[in-house]
Parts: C-alpha cells; structure tokens; sequence
C-alpha cells in the first residue's frame, strides 16, 4: 500500500529539490552569463554584471582565435572511439564474469576496479615514455587507447551489474535453440541489456569528454581536445574572464545537450535492476 | 590508353615531387595565456608569409599546465615541441642540463647587445644565451593619485616601505570598502613567494646563506614577515590569503585599492580605460625598499628557448628570430599602438621617442634596471634568481613555504611558527637534496 504523503510535504520536498538543483546548476548558469559580458563588466560585483550589457565579443575572439571545429572533433573522435573500443572488450568480460563466474570472479573486478584507485600522476612517466617509443604522442589513437584503459573498469562493472539482472535461463533457452555463443550475446543479450548498455555508453562519453589530465599531458597541437581549448582561456596574469566563460560554454555545450535529450535513456539504465 | 595511363602517373608522380619540394616544416610553439604572446600568435601570419616553407603549430596554455607540460616533454625527451616558452627561472636549469640548443650563433643583425643586460644575464648560462627574451617585467607600486592627494601625502618616485605603510593605512576606509594596499597572499612559489622573497630581499634577508643553510630562523625574515603581516592586516582587504595578480588586479581596477605592488605588465590593465575605472587616476613608483640597497622589485622574463634534439632547429630559430626581434617591436607599435609592444627586452625600445610617451615605460626600465639576479641580497648568496632560488628543488619547497606565510596571513599560524615550520622543511629538502649534511 502507497503511503499517503500531505500536499504540503511533496511542496517542501519539491522546493528543497529545485533549490538543491539550482544550487549544483548555479555555477554553469553563471558561466554562461559572463560569457555574454565584457571583460569589464565580468568583473564586476554579481548584480551589476547582471544589469549591464550584453554582448557576444567574447564569443567572435574565441573564434578568431582557436579552431574550435578541430578540437571538437578531437574530442568526439576520442569518446566516441574509447567508448565504443571499450564496450568491444568489456562486453565479453562481463558475460563471462555474469554468466560464467569462476571461483576468482569477484578478486578479478575488484582488481579491476583497484586500478582506478592509483593516481593517474604516478603512471604518467611511464605512460608518456611508451607512447614517446611508440609515436602515438600527440595522437588521437594514443588518446583513445589511453582513455578505453582508464573507463574499462567502470564499462566492465556496469554491465556485469546490469547483465546479471538477465535471467541465465533465457540464455540457456537460446543455447538449447541452437545458438552460438556470438548470437548469443549479439542477438539474445544486447538487445536485453539495451537500456542498461546505452547508459554506459552515455556515461563514458561523458566522461571521456570531461577526462582532463590525460587529454592535456599527452597531446599538443594535433590532437588536443576540447580541454585544452578551454585551458588555453585561463590565465593567472590577465583576466580574461568572459573569453574563459565563453570557451567553456563552447566546450561543454555538445555534451549538456547530448546528455538533456538522453537523460531519460540515462537515468532508466541507472535505475536499471533497483526494483525487482 | 597506355598514353594515357602514362600521363596520369606521370602527373602525380611530379605533384608528389612537387609537394615534397615544397613541404613546410613544422614548427610547434608552446605558450603562455598572456596578452603579448596571444597578439604574438595573431600577427604570426606575417612570419608565415616571410617564410612559406614554414608551418607553425600553437599551444597555448595556462601558465602552470604549460610549466609542467613542458618540463615534462623535455625531461623525457618527448619531442612534442620545437619552441617553448619559459621564464627566467627555467631557463639557468635546463641549459646545465643540456636541455636547450645556444643561440649565441643568432644573426648580426639581431643585435644581441642591445637586450637590456638584466634581462641577458639571467638567460645566460657560462656565456651563452639559452633564450630570447620576448617580453621582460619587474614589479612595481602601482598607487592611486586622487586617494593618495586625499591623504595629503606625495609618492616619491622611490619609496620607503615606511612610507608605503603610512600611506597605506592613511588610505584604509575599510567601511566604504577602501583598502590602503593589496598584495598577494595566495601560496604558490610564483605567487605570495614571489613577492615575498623579492620584498625580504629589500629587508636583508635571503633563502639560504653561502653554505645553502637555510636562513628562515634569522632576524630579517621575521622583520620582513612582520611587517607584511601587519601591513595587510591594518590596510589589507579580506580575504587577501586568496589573492594572487588577478584577483588584486580585479580589486584594483573596481577602485578599491589605493596601491598595489606586482607586476609592471599589470600597469597596461589599470591604465586601460575599457576595463579600469581608475585608468586615470594611476600612478607609479618603483618597489620599495628599507635603504638597505635592494630594492622589494623582482625580475621575470617569458623567454622563447628551443629544446636540444628538435627536428627543426632552424625554423625554429627563424621564428624565434623574428619574435623577438626589433623589427617585431615595429610591427606591433603600427599595428596595435606602442602601449602594446611587449615591454622590457630591448635598450633602444626605451630610447625610442614614441614609446618613452606611454606613462608607465620609464618606471618599467627603471624596476627592471634595480634587480640584479645575480647579486639579489645584502648579504652573499650562493644562488641566482631575484624572486626565486635558480634550483630545481625551489618549486616544490617554495610552494610548501608559501602555505605557511598565506595560513599566517589568514590568522591560522603566527609569524613565528609560520617560520619555524618553512626552517624545518627547507633544512628537510636541502638535506634531502644533498645540499647540506
């Protein structure tokens, strides 16, 4: 039986909830704001940027000044491609690891996951001098295979949690029809997995998109993404504030409305498997 | 057919050759975010121009991401950039590591002595130049005249920093958000400790003495201590254990400032009436001191360096040629105005007419002629660097020693225990690195 809740409540819960998103969405809501001023003005006290003019300036000397196109194809190149070389290789992980468990299952994703737990500075020597040898500094394909490595662990993890919701039976059934393996996972277990795989893929982009040290210390000019467009905004002698602000808005823009249209998509695979 | 066939290959086999006869060399530059260096990357199109076998590749970035990018790359030998941006500090360190191509072999017609010497002398190494100054800067009392005449007091064209503290609290209405002085607080070796090492220098003290003994337990490091503390305390804004340039600058422009001692660059900002609502009220003096013969004013230069082992050695030197060249200089003042020619590099900039009309250039000249990176102290030391210790260990614990004076600021520590801590991890570090037993 629901629990009855008073009109009064789910008002206080509602404006807790609006003040509480305010609150987070509040600093990009301001960034957004002073990148629509002057440099002047974008210093000035919070009301009085408020009430003075607005121009797009900042935006016209971003782009006169960066090729913006260039890093933000960088940037789709590189989540795209380590999202989708990532989901190549954990797909068969987490089958095996959801379906057929051996006895080190568990040690083996926790060793998975105890990867994430090293700071990425303590390998970036390592890392650099291998892709100096290699050639791939500076390299879209450098990036991507950096970026797989470091989401792996958490594409691995989702999808052995959301393919262990899907009841081995069906599969077995499937097997007992005469599939293969292949068409097992491709045309029995995808297609049931499907919302909580595209979560995956949403939340890795996202956050191959947003990766920051990585993208910044191992390119330079070819295949720099949109991170180093925005850190080539930020200064510690000049302010240079509104052309930051704008720099930024560019930068995150593409994935604020990917993730807006896909927040449905998002949020069912992240719930996916709460209520039995 | 066959003709045909044959005229098609021949076709493109003379375009690969043509292409190949042509093909640019690259050039990759890493900079700084900083007004000179992105109108640097703007007018780079004439450089092109001049040289159409040359293709230049930017990065720029953020002053610390760019230091530690850059290192980074030529530690390990990377080879991801063919010219580099750095500052006086760098520069002594990697030529003894063999890191940078000499450039003493740059062209007549360059005309290597007329870089201001200051400047030469902190960018050679055992009499090479290892970098070409682009654009080089002091510090500076930037003050506020209408305030200053309000209090009934006269800046001196050199002050004491008695004076400095007289002014600054006769300038204080803290009610009305006035503040007499702001400076910088927030730690960082290239932050609060930039000017604090700079202003102990005119107190007497130093980093360490001629045996590397660190000499943070002296007298002079408290008086100078003290008297920062004491000064921000009684005329300082709050808050001020967060500010570095840009958030002073910021406080400086809004006319809450009545003097603000940093950078000389910051001079084309206040006087800059699109953003400064002060633009005509500033004044200038050199850094102050305590008649002890140094001066609180520090020494920098963004310097373009080329690293050993690049595959374009030439181009590269071409560019940096170019860059810092007179003929640069020229084109700047024809294009953007001569407010706007990357300041501190050349003598003749500074003999030249024009330029001697823009109002903050002579005291420029005259902030960077008073340090002397290779004499920076009263008392002998065994170091170059005015606001830093040309030692590669000095970041790390520059850094460590800033969090200490920015908590006292904050009220978190004392003076005293905010030295006896930054004694304890010098004496650590310099034992650690081998410098003393």
């Amino acid at each position: 039986m629901a629990r009855s809740v008073s009109n009064s409540r789910k008002a206080l819960n509602t404006a807790v909830a609006a003040t509480l998103g305010f609150l987070i969405f509040f600093p990009i809501l301001w960034i957004v704001v002073l990148s629509f001023k002057s440099e002047g003005d974008a210093i000035r006290a919070p009301l009085e940027v408020l009430t003075s003019g607005w121009t797009f300036e900042s935006y016209t000397a971003v782009q006169e000044r960066s090729d913006y196109f260039k890093h933000f194809s960088n940037s789709v190149i590189i989540s795209v491609g380590s999202t989708l070389l990532g989901l190549l290789i954990a797909i068969p992980a987490a089958w095996a690891m959801a379906f057929v468990p051996g006895k080190r299952t568990k040690d083996v994703l926790m060793w998975m996951l105890s990867t994430k737990m090293l700071p990425s500075v303590g390998v970036l020597v390592p890392i650099y001098l291998i892709f100096r040898d290699l050639g791939i500094l500076d390299s879209r394909i450098g990036l991507v295979v950096v970026l797989t490595l470091i989401n792996l662990p958490i594409i691995i993890w989702m999808l052995y949690t959301y393919f262990r919701e899907i009841p081995g039976e069906i599969l077995e059934a499937a097997r007992m029809d005469g599939a293969s393996l292949r068409s097992e996972v491709l045309y029995v277990l995808t297609p049931m997995a499907v919302p909580g795989m595209a979560s995956t893929v949403l939340l890795n982009i996202i956050l191959a998109w947003n990766e920051a040290f990585w993208t910044l210390n191992l390119t330079a000019a070819k295949a720099a993404p949109l991170t180093a467009f925005i850190a080539s905004y930020s200064s510690p002698e000049g302010l240079f504030y509104a052309k930051l602000s704008a720099a930024s808005v560019m930068a995150i823009a593409p994935i604020l409305i990917m993730g807006w249209f896909s927040q449905k998509q998002l949020v069912r695979g992240l719930t996916f498997g709460a209520v039995k | 057919m066959r003709l045909l066939n044959t005229l098609i290959v021949t076709t493109a086999l003379g375009a690969l050759v043509s292409t190949a006869a042509v093909a640019a060399t690259t050039v990759t530059i890493a900079t700084v975010n900083n007004g000179d260096m992105v109108r640097m990357q703007a007018l780079s199109e004439e450089f092109t121009k001049q040289n159409p076998d040359i293709e230049l590749d930017w990065v720029v970035l953020e002053e610390n991401v760019l230091r530690q990018r850059v290192t980074q790359d030529i530690a390990t030998k990377g080879g991801q950039f063919d010219v580099m941006t750095i500052g006086t500090y760098e520069v002594p360190i990697w030529a003894k590591q063999g890191w940078l191509v000499s450039l003493n072999d740059l062209p007549e017609s360059y005309d290597v002595d007329d870089l201001l010497p200051a400047i030469r002398g902190g960018l050679t190494v055992d009499g090479e130049l290892y970098a070409a100054p682009f654009y080089g800067e002091s510090s500076m009392v930037m003050y506020r005249k209408d305030l200053m005449e309000k209090a009934g007091l006269e800046m001196p064209d050199a002050p004491s920093w008695d004076f400095i503290r007289e002014a600054a609290v006769a300038m204080t209405d803290k009610e009305n958000e006035q503040y007499g002085i702001c400076l910088r607080g927030k730690a960082g070796w290239g932050e609060n400790m930039a000017f604090l090492t700079a202003t102990a220098n005119s107190f007497g003290a130093r980093w360490f003495d001629e045996d590397w003994k660190p000499q943070f337990d002296t007298e002079q490091w408290a008086n100078a201590l003290n008297f920062y503390l004491d000064l921000m305390n009684e005329a300082g804004p709050p808050g001020a254990s967060s500010n570095g340039f840009n958030e002073n600058l910021a406080l400086f422009q809004q006319g809450k400032c009545g003097m603000w001692i940093d950078a000389t660059v910051a001079a084309s900002f206040v006087t800059n009436p699109d953003d400064s609502t002060v633009a005509d009220q500033v004044g200038f003096a050199l850094a102050p001191d305590n008649g002890l013969g140094k001066r609180g004013n520090w020494l920098w230069a963004w310097s373009l360096a080329i690293p050993a082992g690049t595959d374009s050695e030439d181009a590269a030197k071409k560019f940096v040629e170019w860059a810092t060249s007179k003929a640069y200089t020229e084109m700047v003042a024809e294009k953007e105005g001569w407010a706007n020619v990357p300041p501190g590099t050349r003598t003749s900039l500074y003999e030249n007419a024009e330029y001697a009309k823009v109002p903050f250039a002579k005291m420029t000249l005259d902030s960077i002629n008073a340090a002397d990176p290779t004499n920076p102290t009263v008392d002998p030391v065994p170091y170059t660097g005015v606001q830093f210790v040309a030692i590669p260990e000095f970041q790390g614990l520059a850094t460590a020693v800033g969090q200490q004076f920015s908590s006292a600021l904050a009220g978190q520590i004392t003076a005293e225990e905010a030295l006896d801590r930054a004694q304890n991890l010098a004496e650590r570090e310099m034992t650690r690195a081998g410098y003393i037993k």
